[in-house]
């Protein structure tokens, strides 16, 4: 895909005015759903995703149980009126493949073995998508299943990072910036796309794809910006589920 | 609980240091360093370092009181719902009635509620209820509310105190399930009473003094009915 619009100008700046280490605005709130376990609702720039988590309840069918751990399994949904054209309802092969791939990352950080023979459902819905929105569910995942009371090693929190504003000539790519958090136009018309998520306390990472080509050096830096927008996303998850707490069970 | 500030924690936030503390309930140890697991409140002791939830299903332990809802009725044993991951067996053999085999539906069924006490948990958490024991039984009338596990502790009071005023200032005979259900059963409108007070005490369950303010809450509301 090629466009004539100039992702980042001569100084630096984005074409949506952002620095290039700038997240857009994340708002996090914890437990916006009554009948879940635990939920979270995420605005990440013009991303809107909500996450319910429910369990651990038994796993049904019987075969998938696990007779030492918990099972996760994280069903990553898009609505129909999440993207400019209508979206096909339904599962299809991209959604099936982030709810592989977060299911995983959320496996590694929760305590599974504290529940065996139980299955952890967490239910991502995409309610506006502007690029990033598997970075912003997982997010929300994190937060949801913190809210359920479930036995977590940390709360995974996930940010992507990008090159764009590479010029191509005969196949070569050359020039280019390494950005943080594409946004729409960023993402379909950029160069690369490195989204990662990460368990903050000890930065191991749980997730990590790569869509566009990078240089192992852009690819470092690349990596750098990720978990640095990582940090920074992971403490609003904190201040997130803190500040529900303290609402809603403070000493008035 | 002595300590003067009650802390909540959320999971991976570090506590302390393995050689000062012992990790106790909702922590874990990693290089030598204590994490919570979970969201809830931290309990520093002398010796232990404990995280008391504030959300999540029930933890089944042996030997606990709980109220259960009868799933299903099977040939020779049913399946409660005691609101925990997993449901519970409850066997022919566990309950007060000489059953017949495939009469079990005579006795009790899906929906019927029943006083219990978990009789064993094993290794991949299987559950098994009992119900042979004075004090248990099956439950008619009344009204069954639903709380959070762990603020259980608090609705009881120390040695039974909270729950001891509850009952005073209702009237009503009131049964806490240590798996988060409580059955209350008396005058219908000191029932709502109680359910009002309960909720009060699980919104309020970190807060200091919390039985003196319920009992204003229950003297304030009963001026005329006063015992």
């Amino acid at each position: 895909m090629k466009s004539d619009k100039q992702l980042i100008d001569e100084t630096g700046i984005r074409s949506d005015g952002r620095k290039p280490d700038e997240l857009r605005n994340v708002i996090i709130k914890a437990g916006v759903l009554h009948r879940a376990d635990g939920s979270c609702y995420l605005e990440w720039g013009g991303n809107k995703v909500i996450a319910a988590v429910y369990g651990p309840r038994e796993a049904i069918p019987r075969h998938s149980q696990n007779s030492l751990r918990a099972i996760v399994n994280a069903r990553y949904n898009m609505a129909a009126f999440s993207v400019d054209d209508r979206k096909r309802p339904g599962p299809d092969r991209r959604s099936r493949e982030i709810s592989k791939v977060i299911s995983e990352a959320l496996e590694k950080v929760i305590l599974t073995d504290y529940y065996p023979r139980a299955a952890i459902d967490v239910n991502i819905e995409v309610l506006n998508a502007e690029a990033g929105t598997r970075c912003a569910g997982l997010t929300a995942a994190g937060v949801a299943l913190a809210d359920a009371g479930i036995p977590l090693k940390d709360i995974p929190v996930a940010c992507a990072a990008g090159k764009i504003g590479a010029t191509e000539e005969d196949g070569t790519f050359t020039g280019g910036h390494v950005v943080l958090d594409l946004g729409k136009e960023e993402d379909n018309f950029g160069n690369a796309d490195l989204p990662i998520a990460i368990a903050p306390r000890t930065n191991e990472i749980l997730l990590l794809q790569m869509d566009g080509h990078l240089s192992s050096d852009e690819f470092e830096r690349a990596l750098d910006y990720a978990i640095k927008g990582c940090h920074d996303i992971s403490k609003l998850q904190k201040e997130a589920l803190l500040k529900k707490y303290n609402v809603s069970e403070g000493d008035e | 609980m002595s300590q003067s500030e009650r802390e909540i924690v959320i999971p991976s936030q570090y506590l302390g240091e393995c050689d000062q503390f012992k990790s106790g309930r909702g922590t874990f140890i990693e290089n030598g360093k204590i994490y919570s697991q979970i969201i809830g409140i931290l309990q520093r002791n002398e010796k232990y370092l404990n995280v008391i939830s504030l959300k999540g299903k029930y933890d089944a332990v042996t030997g606990d009181t709980v109220i259960g809802i009868i799933d299903a009725a099977m040939s020779s044993s049913w399946l409660v719902n005691i609101n925990a991951p997993y449901p519970a067996l409850l066997h022919v053999n566990e309950v007060p009635w000489r059953v017949e085999f495939n009469e079990t539906d005579k006795y009790l069924n899906s929906g019927d509620t029943i006083m219990t006490v978990v009789s064993s948990v094993d290794m991949e958490k299987k559950l098994q209820v009992s119900m042979k024991d004075r004090n248990l039984f099956k439950i008619k009338g009344g009204t069954i509310i639903d709380v959070e596990p762990s603020k259980i502790p608090r609705i009881i009071g120390k040695k039974g105190s909270m729950i001891q005023l509850l009952k005073k200032y209702t009237q009503c005979r009131i049964f806490v399930g240590k798996n988060g259900r409580i059955w209350i059963d008396g005058k219908q409108d000191m029932i709502g009473k109680a359910i009002q007070a309960i909720k009060l005490i699980e919104k309020e369950s970190i807060s200091f003094g919390l039985t003196d303010k319920i009992e204003d809450f229950l003297k304030h509301n009963s001026d005329l009915k006063e015992v």
